[in-house]
């Protein structure tokens, strides 16, 4: 075997290995889309394969910023980051939509693309909701009882639109309480308060499962809850000492039900009630089992693609493009015939490893995604035209078809190594953008680029030295 | 064989000042624009409300403005070709999520014997749309910084480089300056024009240069000149082949690519054009024009 023989086996072995990876991606876009939801729901989502951004598939994209003001103290900002990503990816993987990239950006963002959900509301109260369970005590005593009285007979909420409460009443509350809002009951009811004790002696931190139940009686739905062993005690010894008092029990700030303790609550468990509908009972429970987020975290962008607008602008945008690739092989085709025909198996081979190797690292491709392909595609061309201007020029000087090929890929080189390098060097700090649809950009721009290098090059290369080998007298360009 | 040009002997140099005075006159073009007009910021940098809305039947856009109007609501409204949609949009809300949008459906709603379907939903906070902005000024200093290292490197004389990077700025000048004129919007994917202009144009004029530091290899005597109207006319069709066929794709990404994409494409049409423009008519005078200078 000789060199040009590895050169040859190069070529077509990463060729194989291109339609080996192309392979998934294929097989899962060619399925219908009940076929794919039905194997999505079942995690059976083959893991390398290209992914279609929100812009092309429809969905709902949100950024979320974490209020670090609101954390705890002793918890570092990059272990409540990760846990926060943790929880809301449990909560979503739980509520049952396919795969669904959540990632970190920058200091305290997160960012989540939702494909193809229609409800973004409950998709928003789902991932937005801190999910911060207390159970405290009811301060009942007289001096609660002014200020209760005193909040009733005000015009206004106690609470600024910022969550600050009203001097006024701030002064008058007993030491160690705080006042809590009730959840809002039948419409036209006045809002009522609740003032209850500094001090939570059971959190949710220590649920063990959240699950919806029905009350027998009226079908109305409730949350049922269970402690791990240690909240359980923690709650037994709690209600043990304080029989015959109330106990509020507080989700994000706000008392959904306050019932008497009765007696002491072994078995560590009990029921959430309040006018839940069903969706919501069942979406609480999914959030109160994925746990709660270590602070508040508020939605700072949201961008939702119907899935018809998605449809419409991949096919215009495909088609486009496509129509673009067309013109440009018809082109090289005409204008340097032999040499452009080779120069287009090579723009095709392009194509191919480049959708191979986004495939391989489960690239997403969005619609600058695939203007970022069109001038990677664009700047391949041009090496191309570079070799093939020069190799026209050493005909002109009448050398013979065995130097005129080398002579012309020596000499192009020098240009092509260069342009592409000060591009791929710009298409590089495109990723300092970090989102969305630039990062799509530069994806497919920098990878393109490097592999546009390589066949425009040695691809060609190779196919005219196996051409050479047959001892051509004339070259066609 | 088929050529597109015979053989050219164009002296560019000697005629630079005449496109020294029409870059001179765009680019003031450009900078009365930008301050009289100013550039159409999208909602990525101005945060801000964008509903994209799909109506049954035709509707009038002043009916919409009148109904979006009684909501007070000030909204920017454009119209698509070929169908009832309509993207509304309010820049700088300060308000939460789904606030803007929200008063918005309800306020077509009540536009009386017509329904609509809701296309898109945006919405991004006054934070992102900093961010974006800095990250955006960041990545363009960085890698034209790069570029001219990696330049002066490569061609042992920073004065090249330079030039280079001064034709990319006109080059992004004069699509910048196109957006401003025509008014239309620039958001993220406009900016990764910018920046693919940019790339582009150095590109361009890398291959220029490339020939450049052949021929003064091989005629170490030539007058600058006489050897940069060499090299210039030497690369003259592969420049308009491959400007040629960049041309062609975006061109048809710019007629029948879509909303989505038209802005992109528009500006990255003027970039094509004035990415070969300056590496001809700016690049190589330019390193003409400092090799001359008086000593």
């Amino acid at each position: 075997m000789n060199k040009l023989h590895w050169k040859i086996g190069t070529v077509l072995g990463l060729l194989i290995l291109s339609f080996w990876l192309l392979y998934p991606s294929v097989e899962w876009y060619t399925k219908t889309n009940d076929d794919r939801a039905k194997t999505e729901a079942m995690r059976m989502r083959p893991k390398r394969i290209l992914n279609l951004g929100l812009d092309l598939r429809g969905g709902t994209h949100m950024l979320l910023e974490l209020d670090v003001e609101k954390l705890d103290k002793k918890e570092k900002l990059n272990d409540a980051m990760t846990r926060a990503i943790e929880i809301i990816r449990n909560r979503i993987d739980q509520y049952g939509v396919g795969e669904t990239p959540i990632s970190r950006q920058g200091e305290r963002w997160i960012s989540v693309d939702l494909p193809g959900i229609s409800n973004t509301e409950e998709a928003e109260n789902l991932i937005g909701k801190t999910a911060l369970l207390e159970f405290r005590l009811v301060n009942t005593s007289n001096e609660a009882q002014a200020v209760l009285s005193k909040v009733d007979g005000m015009s206004e909420p106690p609470f600024d639109k910022a969550g600050v409460l009203a001097p006024e009443i701030a002064k008058m509350l007993p030491k160690g309480t705080m006042i809590y809002k009730a959840a809002a009951g039948a419409e036209g009811d006045r809002v009522r308060y609740y003032i209850l004790d500094a001090t939570v002696p059971v959190t949710g931190a220590y649920l063990e499962s959240a699950r919806v139940e029905t009350d027998r009686q009226f079908g109305t739905p409730s949350i049922g809850f269970t402690f791990n062993k240690e909240g359980g005690k923690l709650f037994e010894n709690f209600t043990g000492a304080n029989v015959n008092k109330y106990l509020a029990i507080v989700l994000d700030g706000v008392v959904h039900s306050a019932p008497v303790i009765k007696s002491r609550i072994g078995g560590g468990s009990g029921v959430i009630e309040g006018s839940f509908t069903l969706e919501e009972a069942r979406n609480l429970a999914i959030i109160l089992r994925a746990g709660a987020l270590p602070a508040p975290v508020s939605i700072i962008e949201k961008r939702v693609v119907g899935p018809g607008l998605g449809e419409d602008s991949i096919k215009k945008g495909l088609g486009a493009s496509l129509a673009g690739f067309v013109l440009v092989v018809l082109f090289m085709m005409i204008y340097y015939k032999g040499g452009g025909f080779i120069a287009d198996v090579a723009l095709l081979l392009n194509f191919v490893f480049l959708l191979a190797a986004m495939s391989y690292f489960s690239a997403t491709l969005t619609l600058p995604g695939i203007a970022g392909m069109i001038l990677a595609l664009a700047m391949a061309i041009d090496a191309n035209v570079l070799i093939l201007e020069r190799m026209r020029e050493e005909m002109h000087l009448s050398k013979p078809v065995a130097m005129v090929i080398p002579t012309g890929y020596d000499k192009a080189w020098s240009a092509i190594l260069d342009s592409n390098m000060t591009t791929w060097i710009a298409s590089i700090f495109l990723f300092q953008f970090g989102s969305g649809p630039v990062k799509g950009f530069a994806v497919t721009l920098t990878i393109g680029l490097l592999i546009g290098m390589f066949t425009s090059v040695f691809v060609t290369r190779v196919i005219y030295e196996f051409w050479l080998t047959s001892n051509p007298k004339e070259l066609s360009i | 064989m088929m050529t597109l040009l015979p053989k050219t002997h164009i002296d560019f140099v000697k005629k630079r000042f005449i496109f020294f005075t029409i870059s001179g006159l765009v680019t003031l073009t450009g900078i009365i624009s930008l301050s009289t007009k100013g550039l159409d910021l999208g909602l990525d940098f101005t945060g801000g409300t964008l509903v994209q809305v799909k109506f049954e039947k035709p509707v009038e856009i002043s009916v919409l403005r009148k109904a979006l109007e009684a909501a007070g609501i000030e909204a920017g409204i454009q119209t698509f070709t070929g169908g009832n949609s309509f993207a509304l949009k309010v820049k700088g809300a300060l308000q939460s999520v789904n606030e803007t949008a929200d008063k918005m459906d309800a306020a077509l709603k009540a536009i009386p014997g017509n329904s609509f379907a809701e296309e898109k939903r945006d919405y991004v906070g006054p934070v992102v749309g900093r961010d974006l902005s800095k990250k955006a000024i960041f990545a363009i200093l960085l890698s034209m910084f790069g570029i001219i290292v990696y330049v002066a490197f490569r061609f042992s004389n920073p004065v090249w480089g330079t030039a280079g990077v001064i034709g990319l700025l006109h080059d992004v000048f004069v699509a910048i300056t196109a957006m401003s004129l025509t008014g239309r919007e620039v958001d993220l994917v406009v900016v990764a024009a910018f920046l693919t202009i940019a790339g582009y144009s150095i590109n361009d004029t890398i291959v220029i240069f490339d020939r450049m530091r052949e021929n003064m290899r091989n005629f170490p005597k030539m007058h600058m000149g006489q050897l940069i109207n060499m090299s210039i006319n030497e690369c003259l069709s592969r420049t308009i082949i491959t400007t040629l066929t960049v041309f062609v794709t975006v061109l048809v990404l710019f007629l029948f690519g879509g909303t989505g994409i038209n802005n992109f494409a528009f500006a990255m049409l003027i970039g094509t054009i004035t990415g070969v423009y300056s590496t001809i008519f700016i690049c190589s005078p330019i390193v003409f024009q400092w090799e001359h200078r008086p000593k």
